[in-house]
């Protein structure tokens, strides 16, 4: 396993292709690749196939075509039992947050610690909760249900239960979306602290260019179910192409 | 048309060489009724190959998630907690309303059978006849279809909602099988849970018979159940509580399959709901009818 993750690309995607129906190709041949320890941000126009790409990653959806390899093995066909042995060290932030309804915050947090860290002691399982809700600010929110949270709130505690795993690879679905300036801006901090802390490689998918800027090793462009360009920020913001450039305005 | 005909008619009044012209336009016109109505029909029919399409889908689908439940159900590790949890839920909180029904129900079939028993001087016989009916019938039946009211509806829309934000999706990125987690422990509950609502209902609804009688004639409580018990035999019992746990186990499933599989979008929560209930109280009918056939040839 240990020389698969130093493998430079811990993720891999050849030609995935993915449509819903008929006349709806939404995805036509993506090809992506994270190195360790890289943060990749990807954007691309709303409806544009962004979130469907990370989660064909994670076969929440299953690819029509192309191959998938995540930490060097290919988990198009895997077995439950194996995919779920990589779905552990694999983050997954959510659009929508997909906070547990039913459950606490703090429950929240704890109920894939529970499952996956069932070593812990009962004080180490507290601390990881608390470490981990301080790392987003959220302390004080530990026993509110989520509906008496912000939209805001909610991606925080999102991203603290997400992060409490300590996944190698991260997948940010509009980490700052709905958030304010400062707010969005600690959480850009945040992912490069945690890159940098865990050698986590993350993608990002994003609409606010700061945050791509702050956090984004390489930026790509998804248009039309292919990756339309790919660079750094600077190269990008200086594209020949005009669509490319309108990005970053 | 019509005013198409009035004019060629008036004309023809007018002209005579202008019947030719009215015959022909008749003969288009009934051409075209008929090419349309064979439409209709061709197309009435698609729709009908679509919905039994549909229906045999939705029954292939809701096979395969019967397989998966009977495959997950004996896999461990078992997610206890939340079984526990779910029997609370679906039993424990459906008490007062299983009660009510069930004490009306007895209360109300000793009152309104009292009159016919008493023109044949039967009356003697009555809390025979009410102890049999609502332990083999209407304790099954109508607790089984409150609790498809009460509960399949309300797996559907919390299943229903959790898949539709995502709460389903982000189980199984963190490695935990929500199927496992969410339909095997509410299945399992729902098929235990609903066989001692319906005990309950029983015990209930008795009494409520005991009250009605004693509206009109004292009967005290002893010799009022051992009426009933004289009255009521095994074999008697038995088909109606087996057939309280494929009650209780289809209520189960159909939530869980209304709610598991409902598509993205809000309104589809309430549908998943909704469906829940009207799949699931045909479903009690026809267990119910299968039921009783079959005890009729077995016993
Ligand atoms: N379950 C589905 N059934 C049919 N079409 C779908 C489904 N999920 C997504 N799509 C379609 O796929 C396309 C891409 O969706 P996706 O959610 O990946 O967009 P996105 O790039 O993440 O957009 P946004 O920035 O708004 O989140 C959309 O046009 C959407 O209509
Ligand atoms: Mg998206």
């Amino acid at each position: 396993m240990q020389e698969e993750i130093n493998a430079s690309a811990v993720i891999n995607i050849k030609g995935l292709c993915k449509s819903f129906g008929e006349n709806n190709d939404v995805l036509k041949g993506v090809n992506l690749s994270v190195k360790k320890g890289e943060n990749l941000v990807v954007i691309g126009k709303s409806g544009s196939g962004k979130s469907i790409t990370i989660k064909c990653l994670v076969r929440l959806i299953d690819a029509d075509k192309g191959v998938i390899k995540v930490f060097g093995t290919t988990i198009n066909n895997l077995g439950e039992k194996e995919l779920n042995a990589i779905r552990i060290r694999i983050g997954f932030l959510f659009q929508n947050s997909a906070l547990y309804d039913s459950m606490t915050v703090k429950e929240n947090l704890a109920f894939p610690l529970m499952r996956h860290s069932t070593k812990l002691s009962l004080k180490e399982f507290d601390d990881a909760i608390n470490e981990s809700l301080e790392s987003v600010k959220l302390i004080e929110a530990k026993d509110k249900m989520p509906s008496e949270l912000s939209g805001g709130m909610r991606k925080r505690v999102g991203l603290a239960r997400t992060l409490i795993l300590k996944p190698d690879i991260m997948l940010y679905d509009e980490p700052t979306t709905g958030l304010d300036t400062i707010t969005s801006r600690e959480i850009s901090h945040l992912i490069l602290e945690i890159q940098k802390k865990n050698k986590t490689s993350s993608i990002i998918i994003t609409h606010d260019m700061t945050c791509a800027k702050l956090t984004g090793d390489r930026i790509v462009i998804l248009r039309d179910g292919i990756i339309y360009a790919e660079g750094t920020y600077d190269t990008l913001e200086k594209s020949e192409d005009e669509w490319v450039r309108s990005f970053f305005i | 048309m019509i005013k198409l005909k009035l004019l060629t008619i008036s004309l023809c009044v007018k002209d005579a060489s202008l019947t030719d012209t009215y015959v022909k336009l008749l003969y288009i016109s009934k051409v075209n009724f008929v090419v349309s109505s064979f439409k209709n029909i061709f197309n009435a029919s698609k729709t009908l190959i679509a919905y039994l399409n549909s229906v045999f889908k939705d029954a292939g689908n809701v096979s395969l998630f019967t397989i998966r439940f009977f495959k997950e159900a004996v896999k461990p590790p078992f997610e206890i907690k939340e079984f526990v949890k779910q029997c609370y839920y679906i039993g424990y909180k459906s008490l007062t309303l299983v009660g009510i029904t069930g004490f009306i129900m007895g209360l109300v079939l000793t009152i309104q059978s009292r009159p016919t028993m008493a023109k044949f001087g039967a009356e003697s016989w009555l809390p025979g006849m009410v102890g049999l009916s609502i332990i083999k019938e209407i304790a099954p039946v109508i607790t089984a279809l409150i609790c498809a009211g009460k509960i399949a509806s309300g797996i559907g829309a919390e299943l229903g909602s959790m898949k539709v934000t995502e709460q389903i999706d982000a189980m199984e990125v963190s490695a935990i099988n929500p199927f496992k987690y969410l339909v095997v422990t509410r299945i399992v509950a729902t098929t235990l849970m609903v066989p001692l609502l319906v005990f309950f209902a029983d015990g209930i609804g008795l009494l409520g018979g005991f009250m009605g009688i004693n509206i009109h004639s004292d009967f005290s409580l002893y010799h009022y159940f051992s009426k009933v018990f004289d009255s009521l035999e095994f074999i008697d019992v038995l088909p109606a509580v087996i057939k309280t746990f494929f009650f209780g186990f289809f209520i189960g499933l159909i939530g869980c399959y209304k709610g598991f599989t409902a598509v993205n979008g809000t309104e589809s929560v309430g549908k998943a709901a909704n469906t829940g209930v009207v799949v699931a109280s045909l479903t009690i009918f026809i267990i119910d009818m299968l039921a009783v056939q079959l005890t009729d040839l077995l016993f």
